[in-house]
């Protein structure tokens, strides 16, 4: 989109169902100008589009209008409402380009940092999110006059020979690099912070002496902790906001509670809670947390030796106590319904902040979306959990009938030892004991008898001490064609590799056959890479699609021909070698592929089938003529598994080649 | 070591009649002989402090053909022939008597084995150099040549992967000349876990030169110059029931013994094995095999 300007009549709307301000949209370099009809209407709009950060619009086939929202950085959207479609998607595309025409006027020079290299692909992926295929290529070449550079090295060469070859679709060259760019976005830590440790709600109020208020400090960490200290509580909130009260008044009433609890004031609290209900439910034992420790009781393993005595109950003795504020609580013995002690509140937070927390940071925004947060979670986890239960019920009374049984009346429970053997070793030295003579193949061809042959050995011996040796014992053509044969390759190449500590194969080559060389396996692994992925092969699209790989991997390997041939010899060894993978995987590879496993569904990926394979074939143990026949086609297509399975390895042996050497 | 470019060689020459009797026309027994000869004269000529040690391999026996720091062994030339070369031959007829006495005792074997006895070689040859390790911190360094032509005896495969570890323990190569037909082996796997150096060569009428290019040269210089390195090796082993050479096998998870088929019981340690699994194809245990 090269044009510099484009003007179309739309209605300006604050949202869909508005009416609409009539007016004209012009869309610049930089900016987007909305100027409505009526000069004296107030909803006039002019602004850059680096502020834009997403736009939406809506689809053509649908029902809707033609219209485009633009969404701003501070979270402001702009609904227009074209005439038609065609407006719409020239609009649409313009925005699109100035959104990545934003990072271009950066400046080339910065957007070699890889950081920045990905904000650009991911514009392009919410670009082609957004927009469909067809329209990704002219637009993006448009935009690439200033991202060029980024996109020049491998992407855009890949891209052109690919997709600009009709090898490839547009969709599918970007699948595979959306996948990069999530794995890269998602990168963003989604750890969540954990409680903090100290009991937050235990945060004194503040007490002003001159005037009697108690000033409660409720911040949404208290809150949280209070929800998930509290499930009682969080259940009142859920059930009393905003039905029966305010957020307000709820919170008074609870800080109240506190307040008495505080106090230590038993009976005014018993006095409070007897006329206010809502309060009471503060000051009762959390109900919800009784259940559920009740549960716990249950499954503990009864076989569990727990038992006490009064020594354990440090609670009671005089010198102990624990102290909470400084002064010693003495628990009585009565009322204990509307006390809490220290060491229960102390289990508890200890309990929750283990637990860890199930909402996030950014859902801390005030109180009412901090319970539903918690209770949502809450409704998942039970979920989730009803099925532990059942199942540690059966582990539990497995574990009680184990446990009942008696030792002494168990019978004998010895392991066989097998008694240590070794093979006499003589056996072994002794050659003569060997029981079959299957030793060589060209173990006795001659015909002599063993005196003959020994004749032989003393006639050479008496011969050359009566004639002597031959002067010279070696001719010399013989020697020198001897010492040519033993070092004719010590100037290659192959011995001087490895030698200096960090040189590798491809820094020798020189640049240009290196940059062919790399861009060759970087699309042969592209093209491979959609190949396995269009397996299994269900319909006829897929077909064609690997149809049109295999012939582009045909036309690499003649490539790699010329290649080769075009170097110098001294590297073409080196060249051979590490091409020859390269090749390999077409001159073996393809070929080999009978078209009719292609089509089958049985030639699905190898581990899966293999094991697949295994089963079925465990399962077809009858002999009948039909599971016979079954297990013919599967052990045909074993056989091919197997094979293909060695040309994965090829494949994967290939890879790591190159990713050593390069 | 004294010095270092001084080489103790243990050489081990092959003298299997039934290896010889066949062998191809390019050499036969009186050539090599020939070429070997020299060989020794100039290991022992190219520096005053080396010594060589010969060692026959026969059919039935091994023994010491020459000793060169033996006192015995300096006999005075009488002849045509330099003194060694004499006094060589002379012992080289005397072992193959005593070999082919020792054969005929054993005349109740039906067939014949073309293997000659590597293993009994090794062993002589690594219990001299222990010998020689143990005499003092003077020695030259040890290293072993087997002149080898007979094929490999599977059935002494154990025998020689043990010489070869003690062999690699101690630190001496084990360097091969190979004039048999196919390639052996052990005698591969000797070379590349010692660190020596493996040769078949093309020209057997050269023999001589092919010894003094590469094997005449000291540990020392070795590390100078760049000696012929074989393409890869033959890593195979032999089973232990038939003493096959095989390259995919079952192997004893408790000894290690490798056996070409599924048997119920080791026959090394004793230990029984669990019955085969339904697809005794894929369960098989490969034994690494590079070629």
């Amino acid at each position: 989109m090269s044009s510099g300007q484009v003007t179309k009549r739309v209605k300006y709307k604050t949202s869909v169902k508005d009416a609409g301000t009539p007016g004209r949209l012009s869309l610049v370099k930089e900016r987007l100008v909305f100027r409505p009809n009526n000069p004296n209407s107030a909803s006039k709009l002019d602004m850059q589009f680096k502020y834009i950060t997403n736009h939406r619009y809506t689809k053509e086939g649908s029902n809707k209008a033609p219209m485009l929202n633009l969404t701003s950085n501070q979270g402001a959207s702009y609904i227009f409402e074209f005439e038609s479609y065609e407006d719409l998607h020239t609009c649409r595309d313009f925005v699109g380009c100035a959104n990545l025409m934003k990072f271009g006027h950066k400046g080339v020079a910065e957007l070699l940092h890889r950081q920045q290299k990905l904000q650009i692909l991911e514009l392009i992926r919410k670009f082609i999110q957004n927009n469909p295929a067809e329209m990704i290529c002219s637009s993006v070449q448009g935009c690439c006059k200033t991202i060029d550079f980024v996109l020049h090295s491998e992407l855009q060469k890949l891209h052109q020979q690919f997709v600009g070859g009709g090898v490839l679709t547009e969709a599918e060259f970007w699948a595979t690099r959306k996948k990069l760019l999530e794995k890269d976005s998602n990168r963003k830590a989604k750890q969540r912070g954990g409680l903090k440790s100290s009991v937050l709600a235990e945060s004194k109020p503040f007490i002003d002496g001159r005037t009697n208020r108690v000033t409660f400090n409720l911040t949404p960490e208290i809150v949280r902790e209070i929800f998930s200290e509290k499930p009682a509580v969080h259940r009142a909130y859920l059930n009393f906001v905003p039905s029966k009260m305010a957020d307000k008044d709820f919170w008074t009433k609870y800080c109240r509670a506190e307040y008495l609890q505080r106090s230590k004031n038993i009976a005014a609290a018993i006095a409070e809670a007897a006329e206010d209900e809502e309060l009471a439910i503060f000051l009762k034992p959390d109900d919800i947390l009784a259940n559920e420790t009740r549960r716990k009781i249950r499954r503990v393993d009864p076989t569990l030796d727990m038992e006490t005595d009064q020594g354990d109950d440090y609670s009671h003795l005089p010198d102990h106590g624990i102290f909470r504020d400084g002064s010693k609580e003495v628990p009585e013995s009565g009322n204990e319904l509307y006390q809490r002690t220290l060491l229960q509140d102390l289990n508890r937070h200890a309990a929750v902040v283990l637990q860890g927390t199930p909402i996030d940071e950014d859902q801390l925004k005030d109180t009412q979306t901090v319970a539903e947060a918690l209770e949502r979670s809450k409704q998942e986890r039970s979920t989730a959990s009803k099925d532990d239960d059942s199942s540690a019920d059966q582990e539990r009374l497995k574990g009680i009938s184990q446990a009942m049984t008696i030792d002494d009346l168990r019978g004998s429970n010895d392991h066989h030892l097998a008694p240590l053997w070794i093979k006499d070793p003589r056996d072994y030295f002794d050659s003569r004991q060997a029981s079959s003579v299957k030793t060589s193949i060209e173990a006795t061809k001659g015909t002599m008898s063993s005196h003959e042959s020994y004749g032989l050995l003393r006639e050479s011996i008496s011969q050359i001490k009566s004639m002597g040796l031959n002067h010279p014992v070696v001719a010399s053509e013989v020697a020198q064609k001897v010492l040519s044969v033993l070092t004719h390759n010590i100037s290659s190449t192959k011995y001087n590799l490895g030698k200096k500590p960090g040189e590798s194969l491809l820094d020798s080559l020189p640049t240009s056959v290196r940059d062919e060389l790399l861009h060759h396996h970087i699309s042969i692994e592209e093209l491979m890479k959609h190949f396995w992925s269009s397996y299994p092969i269900t319909n006829k699209y897929l077909n064609t699609k690997v149809t049109k790989l295999k012939d582009e991997m045909s036309k690499m390997d003649s490539q790699l021909q010329k290649l080769k041939e075009a170097v110098q010899p001294d590297i073409r060894h080196q060249i051979t070698l590490l091409i020859r993978p390269m090749q390999q995987v077409d001159d073996y590879f393809f070929p080999k592929l009978p078209s009719s496993i292609i089509r089958s569904p049985l030639f699905y990926r190898t581990p899966f089938l293999f094991v697949w394979c295994r089963r079925s074939r465990q399962q077809c143990s009858t002999t009948t003529p039909s599971s016979r026949r079954e297990l013919q086609k599967l052990e045909k297509s074993r056989m091919d598994i197997l094979e293909r399975r060695n040309l994965l390895t090829l494949y994967v042996g290939w890879n790591r080649n190159f990713v050593e050497t390069s | 070591s004294f010095s270092d470019d001084v080489s103790l060689l243990v050489v081990l020459i092959d003298t299997n009649p039934f290896f010889w009797s066949t062998s191809s026309s390019s050499l036969n027994f009186h050539q090599f002989v020939s070429h070997v000869l020299v060989f020794l004269d100039l290991i022992v000529r190219l520096s005053q402090l080396n010594q060589i040690v010969v060692i026959a391999t026969g059919h039935n026996t091994c023994d010491y053909i020459y000793d060169s720091s033996l006192d015995t062994d300096q006999v005075t030339g009488e002849g045509e022939l330099p003194a060694l070369y004499s006094f060589v031959l002379q012992r080289l007829e005397e072992f193959v008597n005593k070999d082919e006495k020792l054969g005929a005792k054993q005349e109740g074997l039906s067939e014949k084995r073309a293997s000659s006895l590597l293993s009994g070689s090794l062993s002589m040859a690594l219990c001299y150099i222990q010998r020689v390790f143990r005499s003092g911190p003077l020695h030259p360094q040890p290293r072993i040549l087997c002149l080898q032509g007979s094929p490999d005896g599977s059935e002494q495969y154990v025998s020689i992967m043990n010489a070869i570890f003690s062999a690699q323990r101690s630190m001496v190569p084990i360097d091969c000349c190979y004039v048999g037909s196919h390639n052996s082996a052990f005698l591969q796997q000797a070379s590349y876990i010692t660190g020596g150096v493996y040769v078949k060569p093309q020209h057997l009428e050269g023999l001589y030169q092919y010894l003094a290019t590469v094997f005449a040269v000291d540990l020392h210089s070795r590390s100078f110059l760049q000696l012929p390195r074989p393409a890869g090796v033959d890593f195979r082993a032999s089973c232990f029931c038939h003493k096959t050479t095989i390259d995919m096998g079952y192997v004893c998870s408790v000894c290690l013994s490798i056996f070409c088929k599924h048997h119920d019981k080791c026959s090394t340690c004793g230990s029984v094995f669990g019955k085969a699994q339904l697809d005794a194809a894929s369960d098989r245990k490969r034994k690494a095999s590079e070629s």
